[in-house]
């Protein structure tokens, strides 16, 4: 058994009166692959947010490596676990090399400038992402894929040993939404850090990680190996709609198949 | 790209020092080079560009650089260009402070500080705290409803400086008017001493946080999950703004638009890298300040102009301009 990075011990998360995240226990153990599946408003994004305290969670609820995560410099925490958010339509007034620069920030010492592995580590970010060629590019003028790949690339050059994504692929195109998937596939294998990704997409959940957890009104309904999740009713008691699953033609794993009525 | 930054940040320096040495010697009564060394008691024009003029500029170059990166600290900080300590009423905060100052009539003084001065202070900070709250309950609001929180604390504080004026006498009511319009005619070099270590620690601080200014821009959420402690580092830049708006105020008066307008261009001239962008508000606040006050005490001359008055002038239509170009692109930063 692989280390525990996360260890969320009945975490309960509130937004003034509506309680999100209801006692919730969840284990994310190094060098997995996890998704986070589960209906809108099961409390998915909270979940990845308070992993890395863009909402500051309640003492002692969730612990990363061992230490309660409050306690953990912020700087600190950012130099280990990376983050893409939601896609926004906001824009940003940089080239996507400025952008991945200041995903540099956990390694930048005050009084010293850029060094040469804060260099090497945007090079190298372009390079797995395949985006050399939008470096220079200002970021307001990339497609919503481009953008998407940068901002995965952001992740990479951050240097963390954990990649949280929220809904990488949602808005994207089938080819863009697969390249993202095969994309954290190759981050996953060849560096071996921890992806944990939210996402609606159950399919690609299903085909890529190694394991899905999914979230019901705050609550883990279900953890476990990824081809599981279509055994036992489990998907359909948790959207209350009837699934239908077919063998994928390449390999073994099991897919829903869209509903005809 | 690092070098052509450079160059700018050095060809707008060698702007300003001209502005700075040139403006001087413009005004009703020209002063002609060589009477500027004569220290000859008699000569009254020696005493026209020491004692007034040059400390008028320098003051002007101070409050002009300091409006402009306190501006630039807003923009950044609630990631739009129309969010300036004017528009979301902290000036207006710090001069109900500055002017119930005056009319209580109570002379003091803080650890060398002028009590007009922290009077703004205080009153630039529970502008500061009333929009602070604002933001923390409505989580990520809308532009449209920071701008309509700005308005009702400038009307608030408005009402209450009208309230001081009404419950004044005529003498003052007036001082209180025409200072309420910004401008710099009875500057001296105390006055400067007097805010510029405010200026000081103020700018130190957003210089040092520069970085930090730019991964806000980015988004809070982006910020604190690059590292940046968000709290701690918002609530610093709110103090070292509050710091130079009072301080600019308690002075020269609420000088409105130079933390809008400047800001703006020196990011269409040198992008949005606050590690050089500070600098360039510095000197292009610096040097803006002073070429209107330079119209202000010489377009209608003997009479002077208020200087609040033509930097509104050129500050409301620019406004418009902004609030029109911000409604295609929600985020101009």
């Amino acid at each position: 058994m692989n280390k525990i990075l996360f260890n969320i011990k009945d975490l309960s998360f509130s937004f003034s009166k509506k309680e999100v995240l209801r006692s919730l226990s969840l284990k994310i153990y190094e060098g997995d692959y996890l998704s986070i599946i589960g209906p809108n408003g099961s409390g998915k994004t909270t979940l990845i947010k308070c992993l890395i305290r863009i909402y500051e969670s309640p003492e002692e609820k969730i612990y990363f490596k061992n230490l309660p995560i409050e306690k953990i410099n912020q700087k600190k925490l950012a130099a280990q676990i990376s983050y893409v958010p939601q896609v926004t339509e906001q824009s940003f007034s940089f080239t996507a090399k400025e952008f991945l620069m200041l995903a540099r920030y956990p390694h930048l010492s005050r009084f010293t400038s850029v060094t040469s592995d804060d260099k090497k580590a945007v090079t190298e970010a372009l390079d797995i992402t395949s985006s050399t060629h939008l470096a220079n590019r200002q970021m307001n003028t990339l497609s919503g894929g481009e953008k998407q790949m940068i901002f995965i690339a952001s992740a990479f050059a951050q240097g963390g040993e954990v990649i949280l994504l929220d809904e990488p692929a949602t808005f994207l195109d089938p080819k863009h939404e697969q390249e993202i998937y095969e994309i954290l596939k190759t981050i996953h294998q060849q560096t071996n850090k921890t992806v944990v990704t939210v996402t609606h997409n159950i399919n690609s959940a299903i085909l890529y990680s190694d394991k899905i957890a999914l979230l019901k009104d705050g609550q883990i309904e279900f953890y476990g190996a990824s081809d599981e999740i279509t055994e036992n009713n489990i998907l359909e008691k948790a959207y209350g709609k009837k699934f239908t699953f077919i063998k994928h033609p390449t390999g073994n794993k099991s897919i829903i198949v869209p509903e005809v009525l | 790209m690092i070098k052509s930054k450079k160059l700018i940040l050095l060809f707008f320096s060698a702007f300003a020092l001209l502005v700075i040495s040139l403006t001087p010697f413009i005004g009703m009564e020209t002063i002609p080079f060589e009477t500027i060394l004569n220290f000859d008691s008699t000569n009254i024009k020696t005493d026209i560009f020491w004692r007034l003029r040059v400390p008028r500029v320098l003051i002007a170059f101070v409050a002009g650089s300091a409006l402009a990166i306190s501006g630039m600290t807003f923009q950044a900080m609630f990631r739009n260009s129309l969010a300036t300590p004017f528009t979301l009423g902290v000036s207006s905060g710090a001069a109900f402070g500055a002017a119930l100052y005056v009319k209580l009539g109570i002379i003091f003084s803080f650890l060398g500080i002028v009590g007009q001065t922290i009077f703004a202070f205080v009153g630039a900070l529970i502008s500061i705290i009333i929009i602070y709250t604002l933001s923390k309950i409505k989580r990520g609001f809308s532009v449209g409803t920071m701008l309509l929180a700005g308005v009702a604390i400038n009307f608030f504080f408005s009402s209450f400086i009208l309230f001081i004026q009404f419950m004044s006498d005529f003498t003052e009511s007036f001082s209180i008017m025409r200072w309420l319009m910004g401008g710099f005619e009875i500057i001296g070099y105390s006055d400067i001493y007097n805010i510029l270590p405010f200026i000081i620690i103020g700018s130190a601080i957003i210089i040092f946080l520069s970085t930090e200014l730019n991964l806000l821009t980015l988004g809070e959420d982006i910020a604190i999950s690059r590292g940046v402690s968000v709290s701690k580092i918002k609530n610093t830049l709110f103090i070292a703004t509050s710091l130079m708006v009072s301080g600019v105020i308690s002075v020269v008066g609420p000088i409105g638009f130079v933390g809008m307008m400047i800001p703006h261009i020196s990011r269409l001239i040198i992008g949005s890298d606050h590690r050089y962008l500070v600098f360039l508000n510095i000197i292009v606040g610096g040097a803006f300040l002073i070429l209107c006050d330079t119209l202000a005490r010489t377009l209608i001359a003997p009479a002077e102009i208020p200087v609040g008055v033509i930097t509104a002038l050129l500050g409301g239509p620019f406004f418009i301009w902004l609030l029109i170009n911000n409604s295609n692109d929600d985020s101009s930063i």
